[in-house]
């Protein structure tokens, strides 16, 4: 394989809080290849949106800390990069969308000023250009009437457009990455549609590398090449897409596909429901993180955190008991 | 339990709810919110009718109009064969030991300064249910059937995560021992491995307790898990009505086809082969809902019919009505 365009090693990042330190981040690793959509799932508080945010160093700090870790991208590491250069990448190199566009957008400029500081800041174009290129951006994440639009103020657009805004934005730069965090999250399904329409044909157009953060594991199906499973801060399973869906292996990934009910599925089966709920933690993971809620415990499980191991070509579980037998 | 089946539990008729809009020193009113404009539908006992539809079409202002938490601008509502449209508060206020919600936001919806015991016994001591000295004991009970452990009573709300959260609420609703239960969107705000816990939670006490559930939500997926009739609800109407098979397997109106080919199935293989009916365009505004068929302005078969005339419900098959002038069993 070619030099990943992004490569993370061994994250850790932690929060400071009155009750402890949360331990958010316990040592990620993952590249990302150029063109690469790369999925990324887990539920509330598995530290997805953490693991991005940290690389783009805007975790606010303190309360948050960036313990150790690398994350190279193209030469260079971003975690030790001076202010004014990730600045640089952030926006210009590196796009990102979040997920509730509301407040991610700001409610006292016009969308116009949004769309066109990136612009002036990163690819010094003066007023009238970045105006053209704003129009430009617009209409190709289709929102009609653009050089209209450029007056108005994100309360006068709809969720779906203000989340085409965002996009808008994000690539405004044609960065190399787009990270997008839960960026469907927040809207109804037919808009969600529309959206990962778009975002396909424009990865299909300008040919960048993609990472979708998401909890949602049927829009990932249809999106991502690579995926990463997220439990307590730790991958705990990674597979190109297909092979995921089809031989999941760590007991997360088997109870959470299990857990979805299927448009397509003609019987009815009693959902399979992963007992407990995710603890915080408040230490670094001595043992499994999923140890609390897993069916399948063998002795080691609670002596050592499971690293991720191949179980079968590019597919890497981090579980003590894998290969299980599937009976759930 | 055994109750005789097929035995209609509430009925639904023609209900509007119209919010009116207020403008201007003189509080002039300008317009209205046509939230809910006629719906229509009925639900046997024991059984659950599934309610979707995106935000903003109106299935949140349905159920809560059902239990006459806002008084209806027309159309009536028959529970049991009473009509409730025509009640005086007191006797709603009776009525409503018979049902009960299930709310969307398990954070918003118990009292962060009330006891787990309290809350759950707030609406035993309301309707006088219980003595006192008993509370305890039903408290307990009911933490038990929804799988909490009756040590919980003493604790407050912010102790606990959203799923648990969000059994309490089911605790809750489950005191008076109500026969039906309108469940509003109760598991969007929970977390993928925690919204089939409470699903399997709702279908075991239904078989149990011989509820009925009206289920309002906008995951097709879940719905038709959870449902035996499922209404699709558009801009204030329902479009199609049906059973759940019929409707997953054969839907005829063209909002229920897009809306099941928008919803991504968690499998790369089949989600690939699947063909997508990506519609354009957002839901217009229900201040000024479109003539004729509201879906109109956002569908591929639109003709000058459908402006025109406002299409009703009509039976294409058992059990299955639809409301689109084109569409054909």
């Amino acid at each position: 394989m070619s030099v990943p365009l992004l490569q993370v090693k061994s994250l850790e990042t932690q929060f400071k809080t009155p009750e402890g330190v949360i331990h958010a981040v316990n040592g990620v690793s993952f590249g990302l290849q150029e063109g690469e959509t790369l999925g990324i799932v887990g539920e509330s508080g598995c530290g997805k949106s953490v693991t991005m945010l940290s690389i783009l160093r805007l975790i606010q700090m303190p309360p948050g800390r960036i313990v150790t870790g690398e994350a190279f991208f193209d030469g260079k590491d971003l975690l030790i990069m001076s202010p004014e250069d990730i600045r640089h990448v952030r926006g210009g190199h590196i796009g990102f969308i979040f997920q509730d566009p509301m407040t991610s957008l700001n409610p006292v400029l016009t969308t116009g000023a949004q769309l066109e500081e990136p612009l002036v800041l990163h690819l010094g174009m003066n007023k009238r250009q970045a105006r053209d290129r704003a129009v430009e951006l617009l209409g190709m994440v289709g929102i009609p009437h653009a050089r209209e639009r450029l007056a108005d103020y994100p309360h006068q657009f709809s969720g779906g457009m203000r989340q085409r805004m965002m996009i808008a934005m994000a690539l405004a730069c044609s960065p190399q990455i787009l990270i997008a965090d839960e960026p469907t999250t927040a809207l109804d399904v037919t808009i969600q549609a529309q959206i990962i329409e778009l975002v396909k044909r424009l990865r299909d157009e300008l040919g960048m590398a993609i990472i979708w953060i998401t909890h949602d594991l049927g829009v990932i199906a249809g999106l991502a090449m690579q995926v990463i499973v997220m439990y307590g801060g730790c991958i705990i399973e990674s597979a190109p897409v297909q092979e995921l869906y089809a031989h999941p292996c760590h007991p997360y990934t088997i109870g959470l596909l299990g857990s979805l009910p299927r448009l397509d599925s003609q019987t009815h089966q009693r959902l399979y429901s992963i007992d407990g709920l995710p603890s915080v933690l408040f230490e670094k993971p001595q043992h499994c993180p999923f140890l609390p809620r897993c069916k399948w415990v063998i002795k080691r499980c609670s002596q050592e955190n499971p690293a991720l191991q191949e179980q079968a070509p590019s597919h890497c579980v981090a579980c003590w008991a894998a290969p299980l037998d599937k009976g759930i | 339990m055994n109750m005789p089946q097929n035995e209609e539990l509430l009925r639904v008729d023609n209900l509007v709810m119209h919010f009116p809009i207020y403008r201007g020193i003189v509080h002039r009113q300008v317009g209205a919110v046509h939230a809910v404009d006629g719906v229509s539908f009925s639900i046997n006992r024991g059984e659950t009718l599934g309610l979707v539809g995106e935000s903003g079409c109106g299935k949140s202002t349905t159920g809560r109009t059902i239990l006459q938490l806002y008084r209806p601008s027309s159309g009536k509502v028959y529970f049991n064969g009473i009509d409730l449209t025509e009640l005086k508060r007191e006797e709603i206020r009776y009525m409503r030991r018979e049902m009960q919600m299930i709310f969307q936001d398990p954070y918003a919806s118990l009292n962060p300064r009330m006891t787990v015991g309290e809350i759950i016994s707030e609406p035993l001591l309301i309707h006088g249910m219980v003595k006192r000295s008993q509370i305890q004991e039903k408290v307990e009970y009911l933490l038990e059937i929804v799988k909490l452990s009756p040590t919980f009573a003493n604790r407050y709300p912010h102790e606990f995560s959203g799923g648990q959260r969000q059994r309490i609420g089911v605790a809750r609703a489950l005191a008076l021992r109500p026969s039906l239960i309108i469940c509003d969107e109760p598991i969007s705000a929970l977390d993928v491995s925690i919204q089939a816990q409470i699903v399997n939670l709702l279908e075991d006490l239904q078989k149990e307790l011989n509820l009925t559930y009206l289920f309002i939500a906008h995951d097709l997926s879940m719905v038709r898990h959870i449902s035996d009739h499922v209404a699709v609800m558009y801009l204030g109407v329902i479009v199609e009505i049906a059973d759940r098979s019929t409707l997953y397997n054969s839907p005829l109106h063209p909002y229920t086809q897009a809306l099941l080919s928008a919803v991504p199935i968690p499998d790369p293989i089949t989600d690939s082969q699947r063909k997508r009916r990506v519609l354009e365009g957002d839901v217009p505004s229900p201040v000024n809902p479109p003539s004729g068929c509201r879906f109109r302005t956002r569908c591929w078969l639109a003709q000058s019919l459908c402006s025109e005339q406002n299409p009703l419900l009509r039976s294409v098959g058992t059990n299955h009505l639809v409301a689109c002038h084109l569409a054909r069993s």
